[in-house]
């Protein structure tokens, strides 16, 4: 990446260091009118070509969802559900799955790997791929089920917003593509602007708890959904009715991580009593590596922000 | 399209009846989203399956496979019962007010002159009544009891509610709510379209089907209007080119005639054709026929026809009948056909009974196929096990696949469904060998012309004498096909200089001085240059007309009938709607005058100019009746014609044409007791994208869509293996139960569905499947020959 990006970097996976501020942002986001949305598969398509991601022809096992569910090659995916809101009506419900890019995000709280996971100052949040460990736990963090490991490279993936198009001034593949216009880019101001329009829309012809799915339980979100029935995105194919990041994140963050840290320094210290006390040790190949790794690591840190 | 894609966005009602646009047609799907969000049109989505359209649509109902007439019939018999009608349209743009001939009769279920050997009509008594004055007598207050009117009346009058919701399985509720809301845009200012696709076309009833729902739109005032029409979704990106240039074998480029066996001179068939007004006053716009049919010839023929030989009348085949694809494969599978060059087609694939197909493509000696892909009609001799068990060894057919150009691989043009002609560049060079289909064709061309310069032959005038004034003449250029289709001056004509490419149809003549390969096209590539290849994106009137977007056959003209917008004074029905208006002395508005310029409002010329009354027909004389009557499927789950059940032979349309040996291969419900139907899915495009990994990906493979009920009774689960059967074969694959499809109660029974998608077969990287044309019916629409793909009977069992 470019190092002027790393001015837009406003939040970095385990790392304390206070981002750079000088820049003023806008907050971006994506709009997904799921009553607009046909199912096409578009969008799913675009995003194969635009990030060249081709998994396996699969089968079908009796749903319309293709692949059935998300992988390291299909980082956005059509979920259709069946319902029947009432005793009178049934409807088919389509939701564009992939990252809701959250303005609190879990995965990025979660992932131990420094700099692994940033979130932009526009909103996105991107997996910076070649920092990833493979531990997984962006995944354990994540609210809405959404990064997957590949197996092949042990790497985590999941739709980046296409940050880099975004970054040079076109919307995202999928926008682009989007046959009927039932997916929208623009900053988030003016996007929940259209939402209320869509809302009042939904409103006249009887969906009476249309309304937008931003959730607070996650800071909000930079992919938003226009419901129409927003009293239960848990007919959107389980969309979460109010996420939140588990509390094991909070957890690893508030109290593990300090003690961690803490344990660390009273081993450092503990270290240093020994050296004073007894000199240095003599070094053994095994003991030598770690420390090793984390100077490469901190090079290839510096190397990004370059 | 009547109207265009952009102008849905002008509807307030839209119906999605007879397709599935959002699945099928997603880019034009986005004006239907457009209509919704900017004018709150409402979408309302008839269709035997809950759909991609159903799924965003405001209202839906249900109906049986194959008994659409009886729905629409039933909105006529609504619409007439409560005056929702536009009555000064009816009155005076269409025939309602015309005097049939005292002949005319219908009778349980056939209507009078009906040939029962033959199963065909005689439609002599079908005619109108003239009066002393050689026209058409009418009666404008519509109570003669032998009018268009009375006699549509008492048609439709046995289509109340509960006989429609008995025969189509519609909920009588359902219906009727659909009823009010069309009635609604009977008012001059709401204005209702209809998309519709394969799913009329494709029965034995399909013209029929999309007439009844023209007498729909006619009645309520929608034809002509922006917002409305009757809007037919074509399939591929130039299917509208290929129908223009000649797609039906009765025909020549732009819908002219080819002459038949009794057509034994020049000057009788340009009598036959050339129709002089039946009403006093009207432009009957065919009288122009000569001057497009000779400077068709000119094109062809060049010098080679002229005044002395007829314009080369002698050089036009005749023909004794149609060759639709049914008869050709008819007298394949009879081993009265040879060879066949297959351009552009997957038959195998995409014609119905492929047992009979794949037997009667083993009895030819040679096939050419040129086709981008491996089709699986190329590769029809090849044992692909289950999918396509054939024996190798005993079929003697040679096969010459020549691989050709895809669309992006070459410059051109595409007609869309809006009749807009879009020329578009060359993106890519194609792979390997693979050759325009020009160049192909050239070929082929010229080494006939060289056979018949050497060796002679039965009449080599034809070929010979072909006019090829190309630059290269083994591959003519695009451009030069273009130009030689829209016309030119051959001589000087007034201030057309000979040699001048011509500005439209109006300026062709009929005695030699000009040439044009189409005249619906003519006029696309003028003196001013390529109009298709204009980008204009100004839209001044707001109503998406984009004048100076591509070219739109005929004259540049956006909606067809637009005169009909205007009520008899050349008033806008709709001034937020007006494409034309009379501004006092002469037709004017963002679009083309479908009228003579001039033509005053008081003149009484009437808005459809292309017929000789210059009314449109509510009555008319398809091959299968002057009005549309419910007739079942060749395989329906009732096995009689609810209107009719004592009537064994109108249970199907009786003008129906079915081969001899075929009627042993229908089934009936004792057998095959579910009703069942083919589509499309919006993941892949006909048998092409299977081609395709990105495609393959997100629909990998072949599934069967039941109803949960029917899952149920058969024990079958969601994503068990499935056998479909009908009396042509079996295919199998994996089931999807859904709650889209339910149960219907048809004439006090319950009739199931089997949703059977095609894109399904044995060569691409999708996962391999059986062609869906394993259980098709081959049998087709009385006047199109269209495959009935969408209705037939099928049993299934767990695999």
């Amino acid at each position: 990446m470019a190092s002027m990006q790393s001015l837009d970097i406003k939040n970095r996976s385990a790392t304390s260091l206070p981002s750079p501020s000088v820049r003023s942002h806008t907050e971006l986001a994506k709009l997904i009118d799921v009553s607009k949305c046909i199912g096409c598969k578009a969008c799913q398509v675009a995003c194969m070509e635009w990030n060249d991601l081709r998994g396996p022809v699969g089968e079908n096992t009796g749903v319309y969802d293709n692949p059935q569910d998300l992988n390291e090659h299909t980082w956005t995916l059509m979920r259709f559900s069946e319902v029947e809101p009432d005793d009178f009506s049934f409807e088919w419900l389509i939701r564009k799955d992939g990252c809701m890019h959250c303005d609190d995000p879990g995965c990025l709280k979660a992932c131990p790997a420094p700099g692994a996971i940033v979130q932009y100052a526009n909103g996105i949040v991107d997996f910076i791929s070649e920092k990833c460990i493979g531990c997984g736990y962006c995944i354990a963090g994540c609210p809405f089920d959404i990064p997957r490991l590949s197996r092949a490279d042990n790497r985590a993936y999941k739709c980046t917003l296409c940050s880099d198009r975004v970054a040079v001034g076109l919307e995202p593949a999928c926008v682009t593509t989007c046959p009927t216009g039932c997916i929208t880019f623009g900053t988030k101001e003016d996007m929940k602007q259209q939402a209320v329009l869509r809302i009042a829309d939904l409103n006249s012809r009887g969906y009476d708890n249309a309304g937008l799915y931003d959730p607070p339980g996650v800071g909000g979100t930079h992919v938003m959904y226009v419901l129409q029935h927003a009293d239960r995105p848990g007919l959107y194919h389980g969309l979460p009715e109010d996420p939140r990041i588990s509390p094991m994140v909070g957890f690893w963050q508030g109290i593990t991580k300090p003690l961690a840290i803490g344990a660390l320094a009273l081993l450092a210290m503990a270290s240093f009593l020994h050296f004073i006390k007894h000199g240095p040790n003599v070094a053994e190949e095994d003991d030598d590596a770690p420390s090793r790794d984390k100077t490469r690591d901190r090079k290839e840190e510096s190397s990004h922000v370059e | 399209m009547t109207n265009h894609w952009v102008d849905i966005k002008n509807a307030d009602l839209i119906l999605i009846m007879g397709g599935n646009a959002a699945e099928a047609h997603p880019c034009g799907f986005k004006w239907v989203t457009e209509a919704k969000a900017n004018r709150g049109a409402k979408l309302v989505v008839v269709d035997p399956r809950f759909t991609r359209s159903a799924a965003v649509s405001d209202y839906y109902a249900p109906v049986r496979v194959g008994s659409d007439i009886a729905f629409l019939g039933g909105v006529i018999r609504y619409l007439l019962e409560t005056g929702q009608i536009n009555h000064e349209y009816v009155a005076h743009y269409t025939n309602a007010a015309l005097i049939v001939k005292e002949e005319y009769s219908f009778a349980d279920g056939l209507f009078s002159g009906y040939d029962e050997v033959n199963r065909r009509y005689d439609r002599s008594s079908w005619g109108y009544e003239l009066g002393e004055d050689g026209y058409v007598r009418a009666d404008e207050t519509l109570q003669h009891p032998r009018c268009v009117y009375q006699l549509m009346k008492t048609h439709f009058d046995r289509y109340t509610p509960e006989v429609v919701s008995r025969i189509t399985g519609t909920p009588e509720d359902r219906f009727l709510k659909i009823c009010e809301m069309i009635g609604e845009t009977s008012r001059p200012d709401k204005v209702m379209t209809i998309m519709y696709a394969l799913g009329w076309t494709q029965h034995s009833v399909g013209s029929q089907n999309i007439r009844t729902m023209a007498m729909i739109q006619l009645l309520l005032g929608n034809m002509g209007m922006p917002g409305g029409g009757v809007n037919a979704l074509r399939g591929h990106a130039n299917v509208q080119g290929i129908t223009d240039m000649n797609l039906v074998t009765t025909n020549l480029p732009g819908y002219l005639g080819l002459p038949g066996d009794d057509d034994q001179s020049f000057e009788g068939f340009m009598d036959k054709r050339a129709l002089k007004p039946v009403r006093p006053g009207q432009m009957s716009f065919w009288q122009n026929y000569p001057k497009f049919h000779v400077s068709l010839m000119k094109a062809w023929w060049g010098e080679h026809a002229n005044a002395d030989n007829g314009f080369a009348w002698d050089y036009l085949p005749h023909v004794d009948k149609p060759y639709d694809v049914l008869q050709m494969f008819e007298l394949m599978h009879a081993g009265q056909m040879n060879g066949f060059l297959c351009q552009g087609f997957n038959p195998l694939a995409a014609v119905s009974h492929k047992a009979k197909m794949s037997t009667a493509l083993a009895r030819l000696k040679y096939m050419v196929v040129m086709d981008p892909l491996a089709t699986e009609t190329s590769e029809f001799w090849r044992n692909f096990g289950e999918f396509n068990p054939v024996n190798t060894r005993q079929i003697q057919t040679e096969v010459f696949r020549l691989p050709t150009t895809l669309f992006a691989e070459e410059d051109g043009t595409f007609t869309n469904s809006g009749r807009v002609i879009a020329w578009k560049e060359k993106a890519v060079d194609p792979p390997g060998v693979a050759r325009t289909d020009r160049r192909i064709i050239a070929g082929l061309y010229l080494e006939l012309k060289r056979l018949y310069e050497e060796e002679g032959g039965a009449y080599p005038d034809p070929i010979v004498h072909l006019h090829w004034p190309y630059g290269n003449p083994d591959e003519p250029s695009a451009p030069e096909l273009l130009r030689e289709i829209s016309g030119r001056a051959l001589q000087d004509i007034g201030d057309i200089p000979a040699g001048r490419q011509l500005a439209g149809f109006g300026q062709l003549r009929d005695d030699g001085g000009t040439a044009c390969g189409n005249w619906l096209y003519s006029g696309c590539w003028s003196a001013e240059g390529n109009l298709t290849a204009r980008r204009d994106t100004a839209d001044p009137s707001g109503l998406g007309i984009y004048p100076g977007w591509g070219f739109a056959w005929p004259a540049n003209r956006r909606i067809l009938y637009n005169r009909a917008a205007c009520d008899t004074q050349g008033k806008p029905w709709d001034p937020r709607r007006a494409p034309i208006a009379w501004d006092g002395s002469r037709w004017s508005g963002p679009d083309i005058p479908d009228m003579r310029p001039t033509a005053a409002p008081g003149e009484q010329v009437s808005p459809f100019i292309m017929l000789p009354e210059g009314v449109a027909r509510l009555f008319a004389g398809m091959n299968d009746g002057p009005f549309p009557e419910h007739y079942e499927p060749f395989e329906s789950p009732l096995g009689y014609n609810p209107l009719h059940p004592d009537q064994p032979a109108v249970t199907s349309n009786p003008a129906a044409r079915v081969f001899a040996n075929d009627w042993a291969s229908f089934g009936t419900a004792r057998d095959f007791p579910y009703a069942a139907t083919t589509y499309r899915l919006t993941e892949h495009m006909h048998f092409w994208t299977k081609h395709s990994l990105a495609n393959a990906i997100v629909q990998p493979s072949q599934f069967i869509e039941i109803g949960e009920a029917l899952a149920r009774e058969k024990g079958i689960a969601n994503g068990d293996q499935v056998t479909v059967e009908s009396n042509r074969g079996e295919i199998t694959a994996t089931a999807v139960v859904t709650k889209r499809i339910k149960p219907l109660r048809v004439e006090g029974r319950t009739v199931h569905t089997v949703g059977i998608p095609i894109h399904w077969g044995f060569t691409g990287v999708a996962n391999k499947g059986y062609l869906a044309n394993v259980l098709t019916p081959f049998v087709g629409d009385a006047n199109s020959q269209t495959p009935e793909f969408k209705a037939f009977l099928v049993n299934i069992e767990k695999a």
